[in-house]
């Protein structure tokens, strides 16, 4: 018997053995572990871990090396934020769904938004400036999204280069993100009716820049990767799915697409005037960790693709409205630069306050009260950097969303843990979540 | 007196005007023709299941997309016809609403399904009654509403029958009630500071 490990101290319980580990000397663990005679062992892997992308807890049953059983444990990061909806204004609502899946704010945004205009009957109203706004923003999106998957992906596989290259690139759209909307996350940019407000003097040569930079940076991380023998062994024929297990779980994107399916909601229900821009559906037919990561790497392309496009139609809709034209839904708003960061540009503050007092009064109650959405139910869904990312929407006809719930791929598709690890290594676990790309803010909400 | 701040009580209206508060109502059916696919969809469905009359309580259209009503008693078959037959291969979850106000089916449960064979969509509706709140599962016909199954039983209470392992997913273990029922406050924590104190967010007037 070993002397008292405060690191790794030991208690009986029914279920036989109990170490809790916290770090230190794995010797005296491996001792006593030992004197056990036990080939089964039970592990938690998480919820602070730093290969389990966030609060993921997995709880591994281990014989030897080889994983027998996977169950995921999440909710560490439930906020609540459905139920918090509920007591907010629908326009308020977008500030909440923002902060789901926080990899890839501006699509959670736009498929609630998307939902919202459905109930209100306004979804070819949207003016077209707001759309092609809305999808130059989630193609960035999806690069800055896709841009953390592969270099985490990467770094939890043992290579550190190609998070550097990643975060590099991502700072590229978080800067443009930035610019047009004030925030690096979290924008609650898009909004039921259209946008916020339009983009800034200079955003569209930045956004032209930043792709000619990106398009050039890109094949760093490729040439880093693609190839390289460790990554190929970590990532070849490991996490296992076959295009019937998708199905059967309600599995969507990259995962999806790397079984040789190609379905993506751009292309075949296309939302946001999708249909008017030229790009390839991606996909791969290996099933495994390395298909998932090179469709990522292959949908940067195309995302730069469909920027590239909207920036020119942007060029031609220059001065165009930015919200539906709809009084009673549109912000009053003119929002302006001021002294102290952004506020109310003068001249609308100067109109409301010294000669309309009906708009101020306007102004006021779609504010503080909103607007009322029709009664009924709407369901909307877009193609998330990691799936269908769908948004269930119920008005009772108030100011307020009676429920708002979202479908949230990563939620569903972390399901798809055990049949792609189980029988597996312990160490192809973690690639195998990686390739799942899940965002626990968006699993948990 | 439990007062939220500036001491308004009832509505959740923050402007001072009232009416906010409103009856969910409970949305008549639709005629034929249903117009787009849905056409297709109910007939395919009544041909592939007999009892097609008896099972769908209800068929409604609405914003370009079709609900169907169906008996709990009936939603396994219905899912199992769907799914081989008409090609529904996928399920989008499923996702609750609580209606107090509907007396006798308050408890909702909404399916999206999704064909991709057909790149159709439909939605799946079942209501029952807070009292007896039980709805067969569809693990078995769609392996990944596993996990949506069980965040709706913990957010929502409602049982589903046949489920491998209906646990809270969300909430911890232990946790009393069901967060996202309408009679489930939005609760929060009374702050005080340097002598005042803010009301728990459930009462303050803005969010009630």
């Amino acid at each position: 018997m070993t002397t008292f490990d405060p690191y790794a101290p030991s208690r009986d319980t029914t279920e036989g053995k109990v170490f809790s580990v916290t770090g230190g000397d794995w010797d005296a663990l491996v001792q006593e572990i030992g004197a056990t005679k036990e080939e089964r062992v039970v592990v938690n892997m998480g919820p602070q871990h730093p290969s389990t992308h966030g609060v993921l807890r997995l709880v591994l049953e281990l014989e030897g090396e080889t994983i027998t059983e996977v169950r995921c444990g999440i909710g560490y990061l439930h906020t609540g934020i459905e139920k918090n909806m509920e007591y907010r204004s629908w326009t308020q609502g977008t500030t909440f769904v923002t902060r789901m899946d926080y990899l890839s704010p501006l699509h959670n945004e736009t498929a609630y938004c998307l939902a919202v205009e459905k109930l209100l009957g306004i979804t070819n109203d949207v003016p077209e400036r707001a759309t092609v706004i809305r999808v130059m923003m989630m193609e960035l999106n999806r690069i800055s999204s896709h841009m953390v998957a592969l270099g985490t992906g990467a770094l939890e596989l043992g290579a550190m280069g190609p998070m550097f290259f990643a975060f590099r690139d991502r700072e590229t759209v978080l800067e443009i993100f930035e610019m047009i909307t004030g925030l690096r996350m979290n924008m609650a940019y898009i909004r039921p009716g259209g946008v916020a407000q339009d983009l800034p003097e200079g955003a569209l040569t930045k956004i032209r820049d930043g792709v000619k930079l990106m398009r050039k940076n890109f094949k760093d991380n490729a040439t880093l990767l693609i190839g390289n023998s460790i990554w190929m062994k970590r990532t070849q024929g490991i996490g296992y799915l076959d295009l019937a297990g998708c199905t059967t779980l309600g599995i969507t994107g990259p995962v999806l697409r790397a079984t040789g399916m190609p379905w993506d909601l751009r292309k075949l229900q296309p939302y946001c005037g999708y249909e008017n821009y030229n790009f390839d559906v991606v996909t791969a037919d290996t099933c495994d960790v390395y298909g998932r990561f090179l469709i990522r790497m292959n949908e940067l392309e195309q995302s730069l693709r469909i920027i590239e496009q909207c920036v020119d139609k942007l060029e031609k809709l220059e001065g165009a409205p930015v919200m539906v034209a709809d009084k009673k839904i549109a912000w009053p708003a003119q929002l302006a630069l001021g002294g102290d960061g952004l506020g109310n540009s003068l001249d609308h503050i100067r109109q409301i306050m010294g000669t309309s007092m009906e708009s101020l009064i306007h102004h006021f109650k779609l504010v503080t009260e909103g607007f009322h959405v029709p009664a009924g139910q709407a369901y909307a869904a877009i193609e998330s950097p990691r799936g269908e990312l769908g948004a269930s929407v119920v008005s009772d006809g108030g100011t307020k969303p009676y429920r708002v719930h979202f479908r949230d791929p990563s939620f569903n598709n972390l399901q798809g843990t055990p049949a792609m690890s189980e029988g597996g290594m312990v160490a192809d676990i973690v690639g195998a979540v990686a390739s799942i790309d899940p965002v626990m803010g968006g699993v948990d909400r | 007196m439990t007062s939220g701040m500036f001491g308004a009580q009832g509505t959740g209206d923050t402007s001072g005007y009232g009416g906010l508060v409103r009856q969910a109502s409970n949305f008549g059916s639709s005629e034929r023709p249903y117009g787009s696919y849905f056409d297709e969809v109910a007939d395919d469905l009544e041909r592939a299941y007999p009892d097609f009359s008896d099972a769908i309580e209800r068929v409604v259209v609405d914003r370009g997309e079709i609900t169907l009503h169906v008996k709990r008693e009936k939603l396994v078959e219905v899912a199992m016809i769907l799914r081989d037959k008409l090609k529904f291969e996928m399920c989008m979850g499923v996702s609750g609403v609580h209606y107090p106000d509907q007396t006798g089916r308050e408890m909702h449960a909404v399916y999206p399904l999704l064909s991709m064979s057909k790149n159709q969509r439909i939605r799946l509706e079942v209501s029952v009654p807070d009292a007896d709140a039980h709805i067969p599962s569809v693990v078995e016909v769609w392996a990944g509403n596993n996990w949506h199954e069980r965040e709706t039983y913990d957010m929502f209470g409602i049982i589903f029958d046949g489920h491998p392992g209906l646990t809270r997913i969300l909430m911890p273990d232990d946790w009393e009630g069901h967060p996202q029922r309408k009679d489930y406050s939005l609760g929060g924590i009374a702050v005080e500071y340097k002598g005042a104190t803010t009301p728990p967010p459930s009462e303050r007037r803005s969010y009630k």
